[in-house]
């Protein structure tokens, strides 16, 4: 069964889809989204770094994106710039020094078009299985830290006065962000990653009553995306990452409607009520 | 200031000499401060004096840059802060944000969302509360952990004038009941409780400290607000002046007026013709069957709110 690459792919992205989902809800919540995409987009300068210093690719993009974003932490405490700015120059900076740098290396050919929008129909067994392995360590990961996650997104000060090492949460937090970004990467691409962060978490907001459950419906709503876009992709001879991200959309419209859902049926009421 | 009996009560947390820094300017400097198992401590003084960088220290947020800041082994601390901005993404319901630190016990829950009155609010989400409403669930939230130390940042912000009696009466209440020390920041006298032991008048430093009546006669007290006359004994205002049936305010030495002195405290502004008898202590009894008719009284409810868009007690249709 997994000789077919369709399936393969199918595999890929829903087990990517639902390590997503509650890293995705934790990336809204805290108003990380374009802390993501910078993350996402310096994995070109580990792909090129990779590609110059032989080293391991997964390593590589990790090891930039956790660099990148300690960088960023030791820029916004000199307070200069603000960190819209900050996030703005090193976004860019490091995705142009990575084209930069591969284009320089003549000797090497590599597909840019498959790091920038992903492969998924390349995926490899090996591939598939990092990123369940990959997926289940960042899930367990974030079920361990989801108190004082949750707790400092809502307020650092109250976790840390109340104990729960905030910091210490918000490094993993980190840490597990590059993972998931350089076990991404392959599947939609490094300017798409942050799609399938924050799309279907901002979708499962509609229906949730708790952050629990949105992490979970996030991480379906994901999977359902990936599904939808592989099969269309398929039908329509159309790149599967983008594919995958416009189905994504596709849900976030649909829990629009004002007929869908309950629960926001009760939000737009209350939000009428407050004008 | 503690040395009232030679057996003193257990020291929850004590600065000696504690001070920060930030960017080369000290935010506060010299403080000492010592808070005793069923002590009221209550911080006052203007914006920017570090009444808040105080708490901060005094709970381990912040470490000192000078001096030091001593705590009670496995210290339990219940916070309030001064400022909490939810994202609106964030699906959180008032019994959810209960068990934001730690998992409470169904009982506890249940007690401190019934003494802060708001136990038919459980399932609204903070976001639909108002300002009263959202500070009185902070409260539950931190008085249900039982704290071995409750930190209150301005906690009657936004709670209009009867409730403030209200929650006052519930924190000293909290107190009694289980002997928990409270640290409390007030931006000036008027609004500091009655069963406040002590009183730290702080200005970047600590300027005066001791009772609520003898801050409010001190030099240094007067000096930092300005000496606003006459109005030096309102520190009790909840008890100085009533309103009356016909709008007019009658004051404790007898004479009446158009309205509150200026000073009178936070809940200046239109609407103070109704008589403070709604008292909110029986918690369930505003709900808002009659909708409209409480309106007014919520006024105040996001006065000091920061961008939190709260609007004024709607949330109570959905209960």
């Amino acid at each position: 069964m997994l000789d077919d690459f369709f399936i393969r792919a199918l595999l890929a992205g829903i087990g990517l889809a639902l390590t997503t989902g509650p890293l995705g809800c934790l990336v809204v919540w805290r108003r990380m989204a374009y802390f993501g995409d910078t993350m996402a987009h310096s994995a070109l300068l580990g792909v090129a770094l990779s590609l110059f210093f032989e080293i391991n690719l997964l390593v590589s993009v990790f090891g930039v994106a956790v660099a990148v974003s300690l960088l960023l932490l030791f820029l916004q405490r000199r307070q200069g710039l603000s960190a819209d700015s900050l996030l703005g120059i090193l976004s860019h900076s490091t995705l142009a020094i990575g084209l930069v740098l591969v284009a320089f290396m003549s000797w090497v050919r590599i597909d840019l078009i498959a790091f920038l929008f992903g492969d998924i129909l390349a995926v490899t067994t090996a591939d598939i299985l990092l990123i369940w392995l990959g997926g289940a360590f960042v899930v367990g990961c974030l079920v361990l830290l989801w108190r004082p996650l949750v707790a400092s997104t809502v307020s650092q000060d109250l976790a840390e006065a109340e104990g729960l090492n905030p910091d210490r949460a918000r490094l993993f937090f980190m840490l597990l962000m590059a993972l998931v970004i350089a076990i991404a990467m392959k599947i939609v691409g490094i300017l798409l990653i942050t799609a399938l962060l924050i799309i279907p978490a901002a979708t499962a907001r509609r229906f949730s009553p708790s952050p629990e459950r949105m992490a979970v419906f996030a991480s379906l709503l994901g999977a359902l995306a990936v599904v939808g876009g592989l099969f269309a992709s398929l039908q329509a001879d159309t790149p599967s990452g983008p594919s995958i991200v416009v189905a994504a959309l596709v849900l976030f419209i649909v829990s629009l409607l004002p007929s869908f859902g309950r629960g926001l049926a009760q939000t737009a009421k209350l939000d009428g009520e407050r004008r | 200031m503690l040395m009232l009996s030679p057996a003193r009560p257990e020291t929850l947390v004590s600065l000696a000499n504690a001070g920060i820094r930030r960017q080369g300017r000290w935010l506060v400097r010299g403080v000492d401060l010592t808070i005793a198992r069923g002590e009221i401590v209550t911080l006052i003084g203007p914006n920017g004096a570090g009444k808040s960088t105080t708490a901060k220290l005094a709970i381990g947020v912040l470490r000192p840059d000078e001096g030091s800041v001593q705590r009670a082994d496995a210290l339990a601390v219940g916070y309030v802060p001064q400022k909490l901005s939810i994202d609106w993404t964030m699906p959180l319901t008032v019994e959810r944000l209960m068990h934001l630190t730690a998992r409470l016990a169904e009982r506890d829950l249940t007690a401190a969302l019934d003494a802060v009155g708001i136990a038919h609010l459980r399932r609204a989400e903070v976001q639909h509360l108002s300002g009263g409403e959202f500070q009185r669930a902070l409260l539950a939230r931190a008085m249900a952990r039982k704290p071995d130390l409750l930190v209150l940042d301005e906690p009657v912000q936004g709670v209009d004038f009867a409730g403030e009696t209200a929650l006052y009466g519930l924190i000293g209440e909290i107190r009694d009941r289980t002997g928990c020390g409270i640290l409390m920041i007030s931006h000036d006298l008027h609004m500091v409780m009655a069963g406040t032991d002590t009183v730290v008048c702080l200005n970047g430093h600590v300027c005066c400290r001791g009772t609520p009546a003898a801050v409010s006669q001190s030099d240094d007290y007067r000096r930092l607000f300005g000496a606003a006359g006459g109005g030096l004994a309102l520190y009790s205002h909840r008890h100085d002046h009533t309103h009356l049936p016909d709008g007019r305010v009658l004051h404790e030495d007898g004479s009446i007026t158009d309205h509150c002195h200026p000073d009178d405290g936070h809940h200046h502004g239109a609407g103070h013709d109704h008589a403070h008898s709604h008292v909110h202590a029986d918690g369930n009894s505003h709900v808002h069957a009659d909708g409209d008719c409480h309106e007014h009284v919520h006024h105040h409810d996001h006065a000091h709110h920061g961008d939190r868009d709260a609007g004024a007690g709607e949330a109570h249709r959905h209960a």
